[in-house]
């Protein structure tokens, strides 16, 4: 169903204070789609997954997700409709143990009953959150936190999950398995759209991709035309 | 062995004591272990509970601890209630501004204890309030062994709920990370106010034995906020295990300090150690 998307983010801008960090953003993703964002530090975002799920609200602009315009939510009630995010840093609750990390993770109404279901399901792609259940989450290595956190999103049942730079100071080796759990995830019906500084690697994991920069959208399409696309190469390959 | 013999009842009695202080101190410690509140108001809460069980005893001629059935749920409503229409708007502006509602709520109170109630001291008299427990050389009033006995359920079901309930759990997330809190899909708003709600609650029941174990006035609030706050900085926020060891400190503190020093210097001692320990271990006795 093309045109059908699951999110439609429709020209929004976002202040801090009166700091503008958003000018005019539109993007959508349809359902069952990978899609990144991609920019350096500071291009905003962190502040467009923000204004999705509701933590800071947009002073222009429309959010639609499915068929309900979200715009002006709580972050809670974004949670119950289907939106996870992964926030930067992790967001995980350092003195809870590790199950009770995942169970709070399936706080909402929605996602209570399913609990023990999307337990196994976590379980099934990080094994060792299986084996740490009683230990609280700061004893955790920086990698089992990030799969701790992913784990605890995958928990609350959602149909679209936001990593915000999920890869930041892990081991290339823990962010291939992480990614390798992205496919799968992805592979069960949940849409996923990450937001990530490596510019080589998110071009080869997603399938489309929007470049940030200061705020505004420069560029978006397929990553097969991205890599292609001049100004990316010159802007980070350097060719 | 007369040393021992006549150290055996303040001993004793300080430790169960310890338990009534570690109700009182515990409802406090949640609120500012979770919300971040100072909640000066909460030693006329506590009182609020004491009234409660008077009404229930002088007027209905019920026994103040089956009042508690009314008084609890009552508390828990009313701490709710200040937490969601009063604190939460005003915690988004400063935590200062939370502080001076609890304070202008703890004169409100105060002076409404003296409209409805009057100055003048009163006291929950039972059948077996005046009752003494003797068991060797230790004699002791029965109701300081029913502080204690409450205190232990009372820790062990908070215990409980705030380890398995949903409720509980994010109560404890919300604590830890509220931005976090959040994302899980938490009413940060709404935890808040069960949390201030609970502590309300447990200020119903710490009223109750307050009053059955000793006299109040419409002020005595103030004292046992202090004491709250004595027992808090000696057991280290945000446990239960250290409030309820720090209520026991403070309890031994006064009572073995009344034995030695005289009854007069009992609350002199107390409050010395408690400067003592804020002074050298400002992060409590017993956190880690």
């Amino acid at each position: 169903m093309p045109g059908e998307a699951l999110l439609k983010v429709r020209n929004i801008d976002t202040f801090y204070g009166s700091l503008q960090v958003l000018w005019d953003i539109s993007i959508e993703v349809e359902a069952g789609e990978i899609v990144a964002i991609i920019g350096a530090n500071g291009s905003g975002k962190s502040s467009l997954l923000n204004t999705i799920t509701g933590m800071i609200h947009p002073a222009r602009g429309s959010i639609v997700f499915g068929d309900r315009e979200i715009t002006a939510w709580d972050p809670f009630r974004i949670v119950d409709l289907g939106i996870s995010q992964v926030p930067e840093g992790r967001g995980i609750f350092p003195d809870l143990s590790v199950y009770e990390n995942l169970k709070i993770g399936s706080y909402n109404r929605r996602a209570r009953s399913l609990m023990d279901r999307n337990l196994e399901a976590v379980h099934g792609y990080f094994p060792i959150l299986a084996g740490r259940k009683n230990q609280l989450a700061k004893t955790l290595s920086g990698g089992e936190q990030q799969m701790l956190a992913i784990g605890s999103a995958l928990m609350s049942d959602p149909k679209l999950i936001l990593l915000d730079e999920m890869s930041l100071g892990l081991a290339p080796l823990v962010v291939n398995e992480l990614y390798k759990v992205l496919k799968e995830i992805r592979s069960r019906g949940i849409t996923i759209v990450f937001v990530e500084q490596n510019v080589r690697r998110t071009l080869t994991e997603a399938e489309r991709a929007y470049i940030l920069e200061t705020g505004r959208i420069v560029l978006s399409g397929k990553v097969e035309d991205l890599r292609e696309e001049e100004k990316v190469k010159k802007a980070y390959f350097g060719a | 062995m007369t040393v021992f013999t006549d150290l055996a009842t303040p001993a004793v009695m300080g430790i169960l004591l310890g338990g009534l202080y570690a109700v009182i101190a515990l409802g406090l410690s949640l609120i500012f272990g979770v919300v971040k509140e100072m909640n000066i108001a909460h030693g006329d809460l506590v009182i609020l509970g004491a009234y409660i069980g008077y009404v229930a005893l002088t007027v209905f001629g019920i026994d103040p601890i089956l009042s508690l059935i009314v008084g609890v749920p009552f508390l828990f409503m009313i701490g709710f209630a200040i937490q969601k229409l009063l604190l939460n708007r005003a915690f988004k502006i400063s935590m200062d501004a939370t502080l001076i509602i609890a304070f202008g709520l703890s004169i409100i109170l105060q002076n409404l204890y003296q409209l409805i109630w009057s100055p003048m001291s009163r006291g929950l008299t039972t059948s077996y309030s005046l009752n003494s427990f003797t068991a060797g050389c230790v004699s002791f009033p029965i109701v300081y062994l029913l502080d204690f006995i409450v205190a232990i359920v009372v820790m062990l079901l908070l215990r409980e709920f705030l380890r398995r309930t949903y409720l509980g759990i994010a109560i404890r997330a919300a604590a830890q990370d509220w931005r976090a809190a959040h994302l899980k899909g938490i009413n940060t708003g709404r935890v808040f106010a069960f949390t201030f709600g609970i502590a309300t609650a447990l200020a119903a029941v710490s009223g109750v034995f307050l009053g059955l174990t000793f006299p109040f006035t419409p002020v005595s609030g103030i004292s046992f906020l202090i004491i709250a706050l004595g027992v808090v900085v000696l057991g280290g926020l945000g446990s239960i295990a250290g409030t309820f060891i720090g209520g026991i400190t403070f309890g031994l503190a006064q009572t073995l300090g009344g034995h030695f020093f005289g009854v007069a210097a009992q609350m002199l001692v107390a409050y010395t150690m408690v400067l003592v320990v804020l002074a050298v271990i400002p992060q409590g006795l017993f956190n880690r």
